[in-house]
C-alpha cells in the first residue's frame, strides 16, 4: 500500500520571484515603488553628481596615514604593520582551531585584507605588499590551527598575551633599542581608536564579570560595593568619568613611578566606565541560568569557584555574547570623546586635516571618510559576532 | 532480610526538622538507612518528600535535629558537605545536565575536578557507564539532541561517575514521557540489583514493588506508614495511606 506522494509546493525564489512579490504585486504597491524610486533618484543625484565631479578626494589620499596612525613616527610605522602581522596570525590560527565561532570574523580579516591590498594597488600606492603579507601569514595559521594539538589553549594564551604586547610594541620601552619609546601623545587615528576600543573592552570584560557575581553575593559587603560601583558609574556621563580620569588620576598615583601619559587615563576611564556595562550585561546572563544548574554540580562535589567557572559563567556569557558585542561597538564609537581631552583619535584627526591650508572646505569629504570607517568596522564586527553567536548556539538547541 | 545481614546504618536521620518561612515542611522525621538497602518515599505533593531527601546531600538545610550520611554529621561545616556530596549522588527530575558540555564531558567534569582523576582514565570509566546505561554511542552528542529518557540516563551515568556509596533520585520519571520512563526505570533497577544504596522519591509502584526493601509514606511533612512493599501494597495500616494508594492505583 504505497502512499501517494505528494510533492511540496513549488516555491518561487531568486531575485526577479521577490521583487515581483513585493513590489509590483499591487497596482498601489506600483505607485509606491515607483513613487520611492523618483524620491532616491532627485535626492541622490545631487550627492553622486557632488562625489563624481566637485568633491577633492585627494584629501584622503594626502592623509590616509595620518588618518591610520596619527603622528605615530613614520619610520617606526613597522611596528605597527608588525601588530597587524601578529593579529593575522591569531585570527588564522582561531579559525584552524576553534573552526565555526571563529570563521566569521577570519573570512572578514581575509576580505578586508584583500580589498586594502586591491585598493593599493589600484592607486598604486606600495603598502599591498604589506597587506599580501598579512593574508598569507593569516593562512600559514590557520593552517597551523587545524592540526596545532592542544590548540585551544595556545590559541586562548597568544590572545591573552597579544594585548599587552602590542601595548609594548607600540608605546616602545628604553630598554630594547631596537624598540624605543614612542611618546603617547603621537598615537592618533584608527591605530589609537583601537587601541582604545580593545583595551576597554578587555579590560573592562574581566572587572565586569566580577562586579556581576559580586552583585549576586551573598557577602553585604561584597554585594553593596558592587551595587554602589555599578549605580555611580552608570550614573555620570563618559565624558565626566574621562575628564576625571585624566585630572584626578595623577593625584592618586605615586610621583616616581613615571607618571601615567593621556593615553593611559582615558583607557583607565574606559574600562572603569565600561565595567559598569558589561557586569550589568553578565548579570543578565547569570540570571538566565536554571537553579538546577547550581543544584546538580553541588550535587556532584563542585565548590563554589568550580561552580561558577566551570558551569555558570560558559553559560552566562555565550548567552550575553549579543549584549557584549553591543557594547563592544558602543565603545568603540564612544572613543571619538577623547577628542576633549586632547587625543587624536580618527575624529580629532580629521578635524586636524581640515585645519590644513591646502585643503579647506573638504569638510564633506573627510568627514564621509571618517563616517565610513566607523560604519566599516562596525559591520566586521557584526557579522563576526552573529557569526560567533550561531556557531556556539549548538549545545542550546 | 536486614536482621539476617550483619548490615551498617548508612543514613541515620534524627527528628529532622525544617521551615520555609512561617510553614513548617518537616516535622521530626527519624530515619535510618542501611547499606545496599533500596527505600522508595511516596506520598502527596507538598509532603515534603523532595525536601527531605534534598536535605540528605544539603542541598536544603535542615533547622533541628541531626543527619548523619556515611559516618559524617551534616552541618555548616562546608568541608564535611563538600565530602558527602562526593560520597552521595543525586539524578533530579528535571535532569539538569549541563547544557554547554558534551555527554561525555557532563560526566567526567566531577571526577576530574574534584577528585582529580586523570583525563584518559576518567573518559574510560564515562564510557563504561554509558554502556551500562546503554547509550555509548550519543557520548559526543550534547543533551539538548537526546530525547527525555536518554538524558536520564546520562544524569544517572554522571552521578555513578563519582563512584558514589548512596544515590538519591528526585522523582527521576516525572518530567518523562510515558515510553521513556520504562529505560530509566531499567537502569534503576539494574542499579538496585548491584547493591547500591537507594533513596527514592518515586510514584513508579511498579518499581519500588520489584526492588524495595521498604517504602515510606510521607503526608504533610511527617512519616504517617513504613513497610515492605507487601505490607504497603496488601495490608496498609494508615487510612491516609490507604486513600493514597487507592489515588495513584486506581488509573
Amino acid at each position: 500500500m504505497a502512499a501517494v506522494e505528494v510533492k511540496p509546493p513549488v516555491l518561487t525564489i531568486g531575485p526577479l520571484a521577490w521583487v515581483r512579490k513585493n513590489l509590483f504585486n499591487t497596482w498601489y504597491n506600483l505607485a509606491l515603488t515607483l513613487f520611492a524610486a523618483w524620491l532616491l533618484y532627485t535626492l541622490l543625484k545631487p550627492a553622486i553628481e557632488w562625489a563624481t565631479t566637485e568633491a577633492r578626494w585627494g584629501v584622503i589620499e594626502a592623509n590616509l596615514t595620518l588618518f591610520m596612525i596619527g603622528q605615530y613616527p613614520r619610520d617606526q610605522i613597522g611596528r605597527v604593520w608588525l601588530t597587524i602581522f601578529i593579529l593575522a596570525g591569531l585570527i588564522g590560527l582561531s579559525w584552524g582551531v576553534w573552526k565555526n565561532a571563529a570563521r566569521g570574523f577570519a573570512l572578514i580579516a581575509l576580505g578586508a585584507g584583500a580589498a586594502f591590498a586591491l585598493i593599493a594597488l589600484f592607486f598604486g600606492w606600495d603598502v599591498w605588499v604589506e597587506w599580501l603579507i598579512a593574508e598569507t601569514i593569516l593562512l600559514i595559521f590557520y593552517f597551523i590551527g587545524l592540526y596545532l594539538p592542544r590548540g585551544a589553549l595556545i590559541a586562548g594564551l597568544a590572545w591573552f598575551l597579544y594585548f599587552p604586547f602590542v601595548f609594548l610594541l607600540i608605546a616602545g620601552t628604553k630598554y630594547i633599542a631596537t624598540l624605543p619609546p614612542v611618546e603617547s601623545s603621537l598615537w592618533g587615528g584608527l591605530l589609537l581608536t583601537l587601541l582604545l576600543t580593545i583595551v576597554g573592552n578587555f579590560g573592562a570584560l574581566p572587572l565586569g564579570i566580577l562586579l556581576a557575581l559580586g552583585r549576586r553575593s551573598k557577602l553585604p559587603i561584597v554585594r553593596s560595593f558592587s551595587i554602589g560601583y555599578i549605580e555611580l558609574i552608570r550614573g555620570v556621563p563618559l565624558i565626566t568619568i574621562l575628564y576625571m580620569a585624566s585630572i584626578l588620576l595623577p593625584y592618586f598615583l605615586p610621583i616616581d613611578v613615571a607618571p601615567p601619559e593621556r593615553v593611559v587615563r582615558a583607557m583607565v576611564g574606559f574600562i572603569i566606565f565600561e565595567a559598569a556595562y558589561q557586569a550589568e550585561n553578565v548579570r543578565g546572563g547569570l540570571q538566565a541560568i536554571d537553579r538546577g544548574q547550581y543544584e546538580a554540580a553541588h550535587a556532584l562535589g563542585l565548590n563554589g569557584a568550580q561552580t561558577t567557572v566551570l558551569i555558570i559563567l560558559p553559560q552566562a556569557l555565550r548567552a550575553v555574547i549579543p549584549a557584549l558585542f553591543n557594547s563592544f561597538i558602543s565603545l568603540f564609537k564612544d572613543t571619538s570623546l577623547v577628542a576633549i581631552i586632547g587625543l587624536f583619535d580618527v575624529v580629532r584627526t580629521a578635524r586636524a586635516i581640515l585645519a590644513q591650508p591646502e585643503w579647506l572646505g573638504t569638510h564633506r569629504e573627510v568627514f564621509l571618510f571618517a563616517f565610513l570607517i566607523y560604519w566599516l568596522f562596525n559591520l566586521a564586527f557584526t557579522y563576526g559576532s552573529r557569526r560567533m553567536e550561531e556557531a556556539l548556539g549548538v549545545g542550546k538547541r | 532480610m536486614s536482621e539476617t545481614n550483619n548490615s551498617q546504618e548508612i543514613i541515620i536521620c534524627r527528628d529532622v526538622h525544617k521551615w520555609f518561612d512561617q510553614f513548617h515542611v518537616l516535622k521530626g522525621i527519624s530515619l535510618t538507612v542501611q547499606k545496599g538497602e533500596v527505600i522508595v518515599i511516596f506520598g502527596p505533593s507538598g509532603s515534603g518528600k523532595s525536601t527531605f531527601i534534598r536535605c540528605l546531600n544539603r542541598l536544603e538545610e535542615h533547622q533541628k535535629g541531626q543527619i548523619i550520611v556515611d559516618g559524617i554529621e551534616l552541618g555548616n561545616d562546608i568541608r564535611n558537605v563538600e565530602t558527602i556530596r562526593q560520597e552521595v549522588g543525586m539524578v533530579f527530575q528535571q535532569f539538569n545536565l549541563f547544557p554547554h558540555l558534551t555527554v561525555v564531558q557532563n560526566i567526567t567534569l566531577a571526577p576530574s575536578w574534584v577528585k582529580r582523576v586523570p583525563k584518559a582514565q576518567s573518559h574510560e570509566f564515562a564510557m563504561q557507564l554509558l554502556r551500562r546505561v546503554g547509550i555509548p554511542e550519543q557520548a559526543d552528542k550534547y543533551p539538548a539532541q537526546l530525547s527525555g529518557g536518554q538524558q536520564q540516563r546520562v544524569a544517572i551515568a554522571r552521578a555513578l561517575a563519582m563512584q558514589p556509596r548512596i544515590m538519591l533520585f528526585d522523582e527521576p520519571t516525572s518530567a518523562l514521557d510515558p515510553e521513556m520512563i520504562k529505560e530509566v526505570l531499567d537502569v534503576m533497577i539494574e542499579l538496585a540489583k548491584s547493591g547500591m544504596t537507594i533513596v527514592a522519591v518515586t510514584h513508579e509502584m511498579g518499581f519500588a514493588r520489584a526492588v524495595a526493601n521498604r517504602m515510606i509514606f510521607f503526608d504533610k511533612g511527617e512519616i504517617v506508614e513504613q513497610g515492605t512493599p507487601i505490607q504497603i501494597f496488601n495490608d496498609p495500616q494508615n487510612d491516609r495511606t490507604k486513600l493514597f494508594l487507592s489515588q495513584i492505583l486506581r488509573h
